[in-house]
């Protein structure tokens, strides 16, 4: 028989369940499973300084290792913090389980100190939430909360803990099992042939990946389907990795910020096999005008996914690697000439703002640059704007870089703190946080957090002096109204960075920028590198919101 | 009720707990989806809840049921039309 408090029995099921890293931060409502926490011997706690720091570090060790991650925050405002990087979570379909202090169950209500309804709020946002109304509860809910993460589309899961409910004695007999990945939904072998059937059938087929491909590491059985069917492959941003940059079947990202011809490749296509993709807005342009010859074949292990936004000719529900796994036996070879020729005329005929190789005369030519020097084995994580653009556009992925995005909620502040949490997940690689200087400052406090975890994180700050898509924007959109997005004060980074106890450098005026750029690389430890970047440097081409893809702004030519 | 929107009933299985409601409603309110009516009543000795949802039968209904089997607590949606008499039945009552 064992006796223990609910905060103890939560900790050892963490234990259990082989979380050995927890961000977070304490409070009054979590202080009993801190107590607890101190005396793990297998779990490390690490210390963030804003709850969403610990949200988006839980979430650098979910993408980068694919198994789920735990974050801790107290009530209140320790709860609304990190709830932002719970919503993120949700949108991008990462494991996260967050456990929240709550005030004492006879308190739930009466509008007590640091309390909010946690649960309420954190329903449209988690796949899944708790609040814990007895501690026995937690043998059946711990195990569930990781099952449920892990399952199907995987996605975050709260647990609200009342303190008391923390304290409460629970005696059982033996340890529940551990909570595990369900298997997936089965596909039918009829719709394989179908597909298979429309595959041959089409004369001008893409493929299109996305974040689920990453998810279920499908990329190698994708990559092989498109070679075998000679179908061209576009990628979301979220799939960036699934092909490498420079395979001649390789179109790179669609929608807003898509390659021209990779857009008119879209245009003119008969077919899309569509896989683990949700048809986001940014994507499909105007969706009633994507793609209009086409035929959808769509693969998704989410029935609410399939006929959301675009109804599919052919739906499959089930997991991506194992639909492609089958249906690769099923297809012969095809070489479609005539179609692969009318991309590379549109490649010649549109070509491609993307560097040939890497530079320092443009900020796409340095992100290409960093690539080049970190790597393949990389992790390239970005914060939110033009940086992101430009960085989804330039760097050469290949299958082996890790690639973190904010894809779905579009976080300002995402990238340092899961930077933080990629390099504690994966201390042998080299980690790279693209950035820019409105969404460092979102979360610039956790350069602290990285500073006394000591991580290989370095950040390339790529300092405008504005929120430079919103300067974009207002510029094409609202008459060059720029209101409210240039900053007057330009803020010291590399003293603030200094402040933090970081390396940095500078590539303003630098006479060797490459000599410098290789040095900060070549440092291990939390870097920054500064780099200025003019406010006029746009992301090119651009649909304006709302319009169809073909409709894209600027990036005609080179010059 | 405007005889030209055609209604009608999602029958929900679901366990009874607290916070069911709020997750099964509150799916319908961020979608903008309007419920008409509800109705709800402990099962097999208050494990399980029944819910009856009055809703128009528009096109997005199959993405509701869709999103609504997701729901961890949701065990079973049924589409239940016959059961439109029972609300209009209540109305009744209510109205008396």
């Amino acid at each position: 028989m064992f006796s223990m408090t609910g905060a103890q029995l939560t900790i050892g099921l963490l234990e259990r369940q082989g979380i050995r890293s927890i961000a977070g931060i304490p409070g009054g409502a979590n202080l009993p499973l801190y107590d607890a926490l101190s005396r793990s011997a297998r779990i490390r706690h690490v210390l963030t300084r804003h709850e969403q720091g610990a949200g988006f570090l839980a979430q650098g060790m979910a993408r980068v290792t694919g198994r789920p991650a735990v974050c801790f925050a107290t009530s209140g405002p320790g709860a609304t913090n990190i709830l932002t990087a719970i919503a993120d979570a949700k949108l991008d379909s990462v494991p996260v389980i967050c456990i929240t202090g709550q005030v004492p169950r006879a308190m739930i209500g009466t509008d007590a100190f640091q309390e909010v309804d946690t649960y309420g709020m954190s329903i449209p946002i988690t796949k899944h939430n708790f609040l814990v109304r007895q501690a026995r509860d937690l043998l059946r809910i711990i195990p569930e909360a990781f099952s449920i993460a892990t399952s199907g589309r995987p996605g975050p899961v709260l647990i609200d803990i009342p303190r008391d409910v923390q304290l409460e004695m629970v005696y059982f007999a033996d340890w529940p099992e551990i909570g595990e990945r369900e298997p997936v939904p089965a596909y039918f072998d009829a719709d394989l042939d179908t597909a298979v059937e429309m595959l041959n059938a089409a004369r001008r087929p893409i493929l299109w990946v996305g974040g689920g491909v990453v998810a279920s590491g499908a990329g190698q059985e994708m990559q092989a389907l498109a070679e075998r069917m000679s179908m061209p492959v576009t990628s979301t941003l979220m799939g960036l990795t699934v092909m490498p940059y420079d395979h001649s079947l390789c179109m790179g990202m669609l929608g807003m910020h898509a390659q021209r011809h990779t857009n008119m490749a879209m245009e003119a296509c008969d077919l899309i096999l569509a896989a683990g993709v949700r048809f986001d807005d940014r994507a499909t342009g105007k969706v009633q005008e994507f793609c209009p010859q086409a035929k959808v074949i769509h693969i998704d292990i989410d029935h609410s996914e399939l006929d959301k936004l675009r109804p599919a000719s052919l739906a499959i529900l089930g997991d991506v690697r194992e639909v492609v796994r089958a249906l690769l036996p099923k297809v012969a070879g095809v070489e479609r000439r005539e179609w692969l020729g009318y991309i590379e005329a549109l490649k010649q005929t549109f070509p491609s703002r993307i560097p040939e190789q890497g530079g320092h005369a443009s900020p796409q030519e340095l992100i290409r640059r960093v690539g080049e020097l970190a790597g393949e084995g990389a992790i390239v994580v970005t914060d939110v704007g033009k940086h992101q653009m430009w960085t989804a556009q330039s760097y050469p992925f290949t299958p082996g870089t890790g690639w973190l995005t904010s894809g779905g909620l579009g976080t300002m502040g995402f990238g340092l703190p899961t930077a933080i949490g990629a390099a504690l997940a994966a201390p042998e690689r080299k980690v790279v946080c693209v950035s820019g200087d409105g969404s460092l400052l979102m979360n610039i406090q956790e350069m602290a957090t990285a500073a006394e975890q000591g991580v290989d994180v370095t950040v390339i700050l790529m300092n405008n002096a504005c929120l430079g898509l919103v300067h974009q924007q207002q510029e094409l959109f609202f008459k060059a109204n720029y209101f409210s997005s240039i900053y007057d004060v330009n803020v010291d980074f590399g003293l603030i960075a200094s402040g933090f106890r970081w390396k940095t450098w500078d590539l303003a005026g630098a006479a060797d920028p490459d000599a410098v750029l290789a040095e900060a690389l070549a440092h291990r430890g939390p870097t920054l590198i500064h780099v200025p970047v003019d406010r006029d440097e746009k992301v090119w081409p651009m649909v304006p919101p709302g319009a169809a893809n073909r409709t894209m702004l600027g990036g005609e030519c080179h010059a | 009720m405007h005889s030209h929107i055609t209604r009608t009933v999602l029958d929900l299985l679901v366990t009874n707990h607290p916070g069911v409601m709020s997750h099964v409603c509150g799916l319908f309110s961020r979608r903008a989806f309007n419920v008409e009516a509800i109705l709800c009543l402990p099962q097999n000795g208050g494990e399980e809840s029944r819910i009856w949802l009055l809703v128009n039968e528009d096109e997005r209904l199959e993405q509701m049921i869709r999103q609504m089997r997701k729901l961890q607590d949701v065990h079973d949606v049924r589409l239940r039309p016959d059961a439109k008499e029972t609300f209009a039945r209540l109305g009744r009552v209510m109205s008396d």
